[in-house]
């Protein structure tokens, strides 16, 4: 008990003293899932719109597959990206094992199947007639689908949430393609790690608690602007 | 092709799952007139409606829009463009009333001021220019329908196609979107095909009817014919046996209304503004049929008619009578047997003025 009562106080004052290892910890954890967050939001909700609006042999079978996705493992993710860009792997002329850059992918993998399962639900959710009363008003294909997108923005920006909630907590895929570098590819997650393996407690609960906060933060700001356009 | 008709069908056939939901060998839409499908649920009116619209293709046969078949991506799109649908939900976007009527003129890429322009007009004509910045989602069913018939209204279609309108509004707010509707339909000349299931809406609305069962139209013609002269068993027993008689109101005062029909005057109960076209809606149960000339009765209606027809069904006779304008009377065996009824002969027809049902119906 006396561990947490520590690990809170220290946490204070790593956050009140502005330590300049925990800030720059910090804003690498918000960049690197904000970016990829940012990749899986223009992936998965194009795909998972054009899935949800187009009759295809097979629809069943791709709809249950993106669902599964949408519970990959990290460290499932994190092992075939390593493999990816390993040294001799297929991509590894790119030389990014170990940045910032794998770290990102490796996130926009994990995230984007759940932005797509989300993106097509809540598209699939919209009245069944909205499409023809949108083409009878005189729309084109292309105006027609902005419109359906815009107004599947609420349970969009749900996926917003579920999409960097999983991949700011995540840290199998990022430890292993990012490497805790410290300075450098070194996240919340990875640092939390390692600092319990060193038996580090009270930076470790300072870290995780630093991860919380942001991670309410975040989706206190959207859910803001989701409930802002809910009056009722 | 004739240029009277704005759509023309031939030959349409669709399928679905291996049954036919439309089979139609030819139908035509007037030119600035007020249609109406009516039938059964499944009938097949909201799969016509949508093929009108462009919103549906069909597996064979060829639609005419203003004389030119509707055939390549562009014919379709310019049908599209030129037609409005008005589904029975009002499936209004997440947004302001303004952003949802001024939907389909973004479409079209217009410029801000006329958008405007157009969007306050058919705010003003469905008298909902007060709601235009609340939010689409707070609205009442009523308000939600007018902003969904003033979003159609406002890209000033060729041809407006409202499927079950009104089916999920409250009858106050129902009665009054209908009264504005016909009143915007007429001034504007728009055409119009309504698919409705209900006689009364049908009767006020429209123009010509066209009645459709399991994917075929079994019966059209004008509104009173139809109601009238149904040729079919099917189209009888869905129209239902009421006379249906067009007059116009003479003078109405205190509740009390008189209406000439084809030069005969009848009475009735309630209230209308005198010239208001009109239709006398009588049920054959509420017609007495009598030899009587003398004497005083309460019926303010007595009419010498001719019989025309006469019917025989199940315990009573259906009599087709000629009184200068057609009305249907139920005898019964015992009835018919001491009046001597016979085909061609007089008798004289009766009618209380409270059984009369007056329904407003346009020009």
């Amino acid at each position: 008990m006396e561990l947490i009562v520590q690990g809170i106080i220290k946490a204070f004052e790593l956050i009140i003293s502005f330590d300049p290892e925990v800030l720059g910890i910090t804003w690498l954890s918000l960049k690197i899932s904000g970016t990829a967050t940012l990749f899986s939001l223009f992936i998965g909700i194009s795909i998972g719109t054009a899935v949800a609006l187009t009759n295809f042999y097979g629809k069943r079978l791709v709809i249950s597959l993106i669902n599964t996705g949408m519970g990959l493992p990290p460290v499932v993710v994190g092992l075939f990206v390593t493999i990816l860009i390993w040294r001799n792997g297929p991509l590894g002329f790119l030389e990014i094992l170990y940045t910032p850059s794998a770290m990102i992918i490796a996130q926009a993998i994990i995230a984007t199947p759940i932005v797509m399962g989300i993106s097509l639900a809540s598209i699939q959710n919209l009245p069944p007639n909205l499409r023809l009363q949108i083409l009878s008003l005189g729309a084109s294909r292309l105006q027609m689908v902005w419109v359906l997108i815009k107004e599947a923005r609420l349970p969009l920006l749900a996926a917003v949430m579920a999409g960097f909630g999983g991949v700011i907590s995540e840290v199998g895929a990022s430890i292993m393609v990012g490497g805790n570098i410290k300075g450098y590819s070194r996240v919340l997650t990875t640092a939390t790690v390692m600092e319990t393996g060193k038996g580090n407690f009270d930076i470790a609960i300072a870290l995780g608690i630093i991860l919380l906060l942001l991670a309410f933060l975040v989706n206190l700001i959207l859910t803001q602007i989701q409930q802002r356009q809910h009056p009722r | 092709m004739n240029s009277k008709n704005l759509i023309e069908i031939e030959n349409i056939i669709l399928q679905r799952g291996g049954a036919t939901v439309l089979d139609i060998p030819e139908f035509q839409v007037p030119r600035g007139r007020i249609l109406a499908l009516i039938g059964p649920n499944g009938a097949g009116k909201s799969t016509l409606l949508l093929m009108m619209a462009g919103l549906l293709k069909p597996q064979q046969g060829k639609i005419y829009f203003q004389g030119q078949p509707v055939k390549s991506r562009a014919d379709l799109a310019n049908l599209r463009r030129n037609a409005a649908v008005v589904f029975q939900e009002p499936l209004l976007l997440n947004n302001s009333v303004y952003e949802n009527v001024a939907l389909g003129l973004k479409f079209r890429r217009l410029k801000n001021d006329e958008i405007r322009k157009s969007v306050q007009s058919a705010l003003d004509y469905f008298g909902i220019s007060q709601l235009a910045k609340r939010s689409a989602k707070t609205l009442s069913g009523g308000e939600a329908k007018r902003v969904s018939l003033a979003r159609a209204f406002a890209i000033k279609p060729q041809i407006i196609l409202l499927d079950e309108a009104f089916n999920s509004l409250d009858p106050p707010s129902r009665e009054t979107i209908i009264d504005d509707l016909k009143q915007i339909l007429e001034e504007t000349k728009i055409t119009a095909v309504l698919a409705l299931h209900d006689r009364e809406e049908t009767l006020r609305l429209a123009q010509d009817v066209s009645v459709m069962n399991s994917g075929r139209i079994v019966q059209s013609g004008k509104t009173a014919e139809i109601f009238n002269q149904p040729d079919s068993e099917f189209v009888a027993n869905f129209v239902g046996t009421e006379s249906i008689l067009e007059g116009t109101v003479n003078s109405c005062a205190a509740g009390h209304m008189v209406i000439s029909i084809n030069g005969k005057v009848i009475e009735a109960v309630g209230d209308c503004s005198i010239g208001q076209k009109v239709y006398c809606c009588l049920r054959p149960e509420n017609v007495t049929v009598s030899n009587y000339t003398q004497g005083k009765i309460s019926a303010r209606n007595i009419f010498e008619a001719k019989v025309s027809k006469i019917v025989r069904q199940g315990f009573f006779y259906k009599l087709t009578l000629d009184c200068g304008f057609p009305l249907v009377a139920y005898i019964t065996i015992p009835s018919y047997e001491d009046l001597g009824i016979a085909k061609g002969g007089t008798v004289i027809a009766s009618f209380k003025a409270t059984a009369v049902h007056v329904i407003r119906r346009g020009k």
